[in-house]
């Protein structure tokens, strides 16, 4: 036995060695960097020497106020209102820039709330990186669950014993083999303004009633409609993991509730449900991950606009690594992102745990 | 016996650098799918090769744009080319981050070059350039005539009040889809370098020039708010299509008859007045402090590690002769360096159809902010003008706009000026 | 019951072929315009997207968009980029992480369990995250050429070769599937005294058919449909340049949509029609991967 071991040794090292290797190299390697840059102020070129910075970039990315503003007043002490008869408020800007309060120099309106007749305003170090968290985030938890419940009911619908069923299949399944970069182009045009496809056929389903809208310039339909467009390229996958998942259940077990008389709502709640649970952790673990990687479609089709409606962090993080040049900027959103996917995931695994 | 070996070695050696005579030197150019570009550059290469014997020039062709990305990946790797071409307004960020080095030339050499063709930070001559470019503003003479609108010279340019009350003509016409097209869809470089001059002409700019420490009042101050509650109008209320345009439009969008003017550049000159017969170019309007253009284009310079800076000297030199100036300004339409060159050409000599380029060039033209801060001001600088065309709070864009761009030049310890 | 049974069982039949139908349009009529838009000059392709006519092939109808797009843009060299990089790296990754995992699950080695960790440990980051640090570590690396040691692996082949070859989801495909593998084979291998590589070539290998089908096709379809971030940020020059990237520079370049369908349909079709060929084997992939994990 010690001889077989020892022998394995050698052979098993060698192995073993050019594949880790390689993923040491170019995986864990950068993973590392990542968090060793973000704690410089690196540029991807310039004749200043590297500092370390400690949490500075941190802090430029996350800091944040919150400033109460009181309405204003006119001589006599009333409230001034304008025609709409809201409340009128000094304008931010009076106080990030002004010399008393230092601390908010820099600062930008995230969002406001009233309460009362005060407005509380939250103010942030950097803008355009909360919107793209903010719009991450709405991605993820709008893609998760709305992906994988279309991709099962697909699934649940191809499940049936018909003829011609598996034609139906590949094509459910066919945008799937369409690179994302050549489906966000075509959605593009699909999804233009003026005289887009969409807008045509909606148009002529609705007997002319429609208005047209442009979907990638405004700023309520722009991230829908590229979530919409991002499910449609990707449900065929999971639908196809659902349906294994789906056929490993035993027949014996839907005879059976058939047989007590059971409804097709608490067959699938007590037969199909139960034995899906495995693949429902695997299929939403995917999908949530690959949602908080988004980039291809926003750097082809709005490039992060309008108004940041589209902006997400891996947009973010390249444009200010590659096309400002701060690679200390862009490895701190990077750093950031990671910690997101694995406390999500974790979160994940620990809700959909087994609780027997 | 000694004297065979010395003669021996001496023809040696003669053979040798016979042999070796002809120095290879690098070059890169932007121009790749361009075939008139190309077809120029090439030729001017071709004729220095042949002209002379100890310099080969090897030149390879970029697609303009992912030139600037393949100069900044070959510096992180090492390996510049010797001659490359820079496009003005980023010279100084280059020059800064060590790639270029001064050309080895006399700057009096390009006395009567054009202001927009020389690229000089810290006092000295980074490069030079074979052409300058120009914007106006595209419209028809039977227009102009319809709509009983006077017609602007260079001494005489709208005011910012005649711009805006030819635009309501132009509306109010119902001719036009929309009465101006500012090619909006082309969220690039195009941006500072047409629209800045605007902001200019209202007495705001990008960064405070007299520092180049802050932005603050340059982009913020009164003039800039004025600047930016115009641009906002031009959009909120239809006098122009938004970042969403089609990009076909920019190009045959005037051709076509959809737009009754449209701001663009002399390079679709030549294309424009083929398709249609009475274009006129007229000048920018004036928006209180003088009427601006743009100005600075494709600029060659010499890189930092290159070792053999004569022989990129002798490059720029030949090529920047008025021959070649002219055959660029022929093939592409933009406007040759010199005066000389100049009247070489079909369209800038006297009288010739562009010629009011020249001059507009001479006279107005700004250059965009010569700092190597740029590259970040100008990705902020087209950012806010975006967000404040699709409906943003002027004042706040251009604070955030502001704010980065200080904070960027401090990140950056005030990117080496002076003073 | 049982009398009615048969004509509503029939119409039950035709209300699920509809909905079948109808949801199977949604997935079909972009690429049907896609395919159908790219035979049409550009003028007819816009006026006929306010009716019906967007799908069909009628009009004007040639190859020319395909051939001016040609003349447009190098893409027979885009494509060319991206074949040549799928199939060195799948071919490499096939074998370099097939050998990892027979390692890791055959041979019994100090720290063995630790490595398999670390790397499954992987799968959980993101491309993204290391994106631009592995920019600055890959433009600073050596390579030993024809001209020598030269430094800086950016516009070349390699630098979106090699960093990908070893992935995490590979390893792991065949470290599940060689542990489904009956041991008495590899012990009367050794027991023969047959090498470790001989196993691994003679008695393994020939056994993973399936699983390096699944590897081969994920791996391929993400090599040559997915890169983008990566070449768009280390390769510049038209020589290297893989089809994604050049569609985004093309579609920058260009506004004949005519041209630019042209080119979507050119670099889809050929997946398309390997898909729909191998279609049994693709399903059957990706469905293997869910039930093991």
């Amino acid at each position: 036995m010690a001889s077989k071991l020892t022998t394995s040794n050698r052979a098993g090292w060698l192995f073993a060695l050019p594949g880790f290797g390689l993923l040491a190299l170019f995986i864990i390697v950068p993973f590392f960097f990542a968090f060793g840059l973000s704690l410089t102020n690196q540029r991807l070129i310039s004749p200043n020497p590297t500092e370390y910075v400690g949490l500075q970039n941190y802090r430029d990315l996350l800091g944040f106020g919150v400033i109460t503003l009181e309405p204003l007043r006119d001589d006599s002490g009333e409230l001034i209102r304008d025609e709409d008869g809201n409340l009128e408020y000094p304008r931010v800007r009076t106080i990030t820039r002004s010399d008393e309060y230092p601390q908010y120099a820099g600062m930008q309106e995230w969002f406001r709330w009233q309460s009362g007749d005060n407005a509380t305003v939250v103010i942030v170090r950097d803008v355009v990186f909360m919107k793209a968290l903010a719009n991450t985030l709405t991605f993820v938890v709008v893609v998760a669950p709305v992906q994988a419940g279309l991709a099962l009911l697909l699934a649940l619908l191809i499940n049936q014993r018909v003829r011609g069923i598996n034609i139906f299949r590949t094509i459910y399944f066919m945008p799937v083999v369409v690179s994302i970069v050549v489906v966000s182009l075509l959605w593009r045009f699909i999804y233009a303004g003026d005289d887009g496809l969409l807008n045509n056929l909606l148009g002529a389903i609705t007997f002319g009633a429609w208005r047209p809208i442009d979907w990638l310039g405004n700023t309520q339909t722009a991230l829908g409609s590229i979530i919409a467009m991002s499910i449609w390229q990707a449900v065929g996958f999971h639908m196809v993991i659902w349906l294994a998942g789906l056929q490993t259940i035993s027949p014996t077990l839907y005879e059976v509730a058939t047989i007590e008389g059971a409804s097709r709502w608490q067959t699938f709640r007590y037969v199909t449900w139960p034995g899906l649970r495995n693949t429902a952790v695997l299929v939403l673990i995917v999908i949530t991950m690959q949602a908080f990687a988004v980039f291809a479609q926003i750097d082809v089709m709005t490039g992060g606009g309008p108004l940041d409606s589209t902006q997400t962090l891996v947009f973010q993080a390249v444009e200010r690594g590659y096309g400002k040049q701060d690679i200390s900027g862009g490895a701190t959103i990077s750093v950031i992102l990671f910690l997101l996917v694995l406390s999500i995931s974790l979160l994940q695994r620990y809700l959909t745990r087994e609780r027997r | 016996m000694y004297r065979t070996a010395l003669m021996t070695g001496a023809f040696l050696a003669g053979l040798a650098n016979a042999a070796s005579a002809q120095t290879e030197l690098s070059m890169w150019y932007h121009g790749a799918g361009n075939e008139v570009e190309s077809r120029i550059i090439n030729q001017i290469v071709d004729d220095f090769n042949a002209s002379q014997s100890d310099w080969k020039v090897v030149i390879e062709s970029f697609p303009q744009l992912s030139y600037n990305d393949s100069v900044v990946a070959a510096a992180l790797a090492g390996n510049l080319p010797c001659v490359l071409d820079v496009d003005g307004p980023n010279m100084p960020n280059w020059a800064w981050s060590g790639y270029m080095q001064p050309l080895p030339i006399d700057a009096s050499e390009f006395d009567d070059f054009l202001p927009g063709t020389k690229g000089i930070w810290g006092d000295k001559l980074y490069s030079i350039g074979l052409w300058d470019a120009a914007v106006a503003l595209y419209a028809r003479k039977s227009t102009l005539e319809e709509l009983g609108l006077r017609t602007p010279t260079l001494e005489e340019p709208w005011t910012g009040e005649e711009f805006m009350a030819a635009l309501d003509a132009a509306k109010a016409s119902g001719k036009f889809t929309y009465p101006l097209d500012l090619g909006m869809n082309d969220q690039g470089e195009w941006y500072p370098y047409a629209f800045s001059p605007f902001l200019q002409s209202f007495g705001g700019d990008i960064v405070d020039r007299s520092t180049y420490q802050t932005a603050e009042g340059a982009l913020n101050g009164d003039a800039a708010l004025e600047f930016g509650e115009w641009w906002q109008k031009l959009f909120a209320d239809g006098y122009a299509p938004g970042t969403s345009e089609d990009p076909a439009d920019q190009q045959t969008g005037f051709i076509d008859g959809k737009f009754a003017f449209q701001w663009n550049g002399n390079w679709r000159a030549v294309a424009t007045m083929e398709a249609v017969d009475d274009v006129v170019f007229l000048p920018a309007p004036d928006f209180g402090e003088g009427n601006k253009i743009g100005g600075g284009s494709w600029q060659f310079g010499v890189s930092a590690s290159c070792p053999n800076p004569d022989g990129a000297a002798a490059f720029i030199k030949f090529a920047t002769q008025d021959k070649y100036l002219a055959a660029f300004s022929d093939g592409i339409g933009l406007i040759p360096s010199t005066a000389s060159a100049a009247a070489l050409t079909e369209n800038y000599k006297e009288g010739g159809p562009l010629a009011v380029f020249y001059d507009l060039s001479k006279e107005q033209a700004v250059l965009r902010p010569v700092t190597p801060g740029y590259v970040v001001q100008a990705k902020v600088f087209i950012k806010a003008l975006a967000d404040i065309a699709n409906g943003a709070d002027v004042a706040d864009t251009l604070d955030a706009a502001v704010d980065e761009i200080d904070s960027d030049i401090k990140q950056n310890k005030g990117y080496g000026h002076t003073g | 019951m049982a009398a009615v049974a048969g004509d509503s069982r029939g119409l039950r039949l035709t209300v699920r072929y509809l909905v079948l139908a109808l949801v199977g349009t949604i997935f079909l009529f972009p690429l049907i315009f896609m395919i159908v838009s790219s035979l049409k000059p550009t003028a007819q392709l816009l006026s006929d997207t306010s009716s019906m006519r967007a799908f069909l092939p009628v009009g004007d109808i040639s190859l020319d968009n395909y051939f001016d797009a040609f003349r447009r843009a190098p893409i027979g060299r885009f494509v060319f980029n991206s074949v040549v990089i799928t199939l060195v790296t799948v071919s490499a990754s096939l074998f370099l992480c097939s050998l990892a995992a027979f390692s890791f699950v055959y041979l019994n080695w100090r720290g063995s369990g630790l490595l398999l960790s670390i790397a499954l440990a992987t799968l959980i980051i993101p491309f993204e995250t290391i994106a631009i640090p592995l920019l600055l570590l890959v433009s600073r690396l050596p390579w030993i050429g024809f001209d020598g040691i030269e430094f800086g692996w950016l516009n070349t082949y390699r630098v979106q070769i090699i960093p990908w070859i070893a992935d995490a989801l590979t390893i792991f495909l065949f470290v599940q599937y060689f542990k489904d593998l009956p041991r008495e084979l590899i012990e009367a291998a050794r027991a023969e005294g047959a090498s470790w590589w001989q196993i691994y070539r003679w008695v393994v290998m020939p056994l993973a058919g399936p699983v390096i089908a699944t590897a081969a096709i994920l791996k391929s379809l993400k090599m040559y449909n997915e890169q983008y971030l990566w070449p768009l940020i280390v390769v510049q020059d038209e020589a290297h340049r893989p089809i994604m990237v050049g569609l985004g520079y093309f579609f920058q370049l260009n506004v004949a949509w005519g041209e630019v369908m042209a080119y979507l349909s050119l670099i889809t079709l050929p997946v398309l029609a390997f898909y729909l060929v191998l279609q049994r084997a693709f399903i059957a992939s990706i469905a293997s991967t869910g039930v093991k994990g």
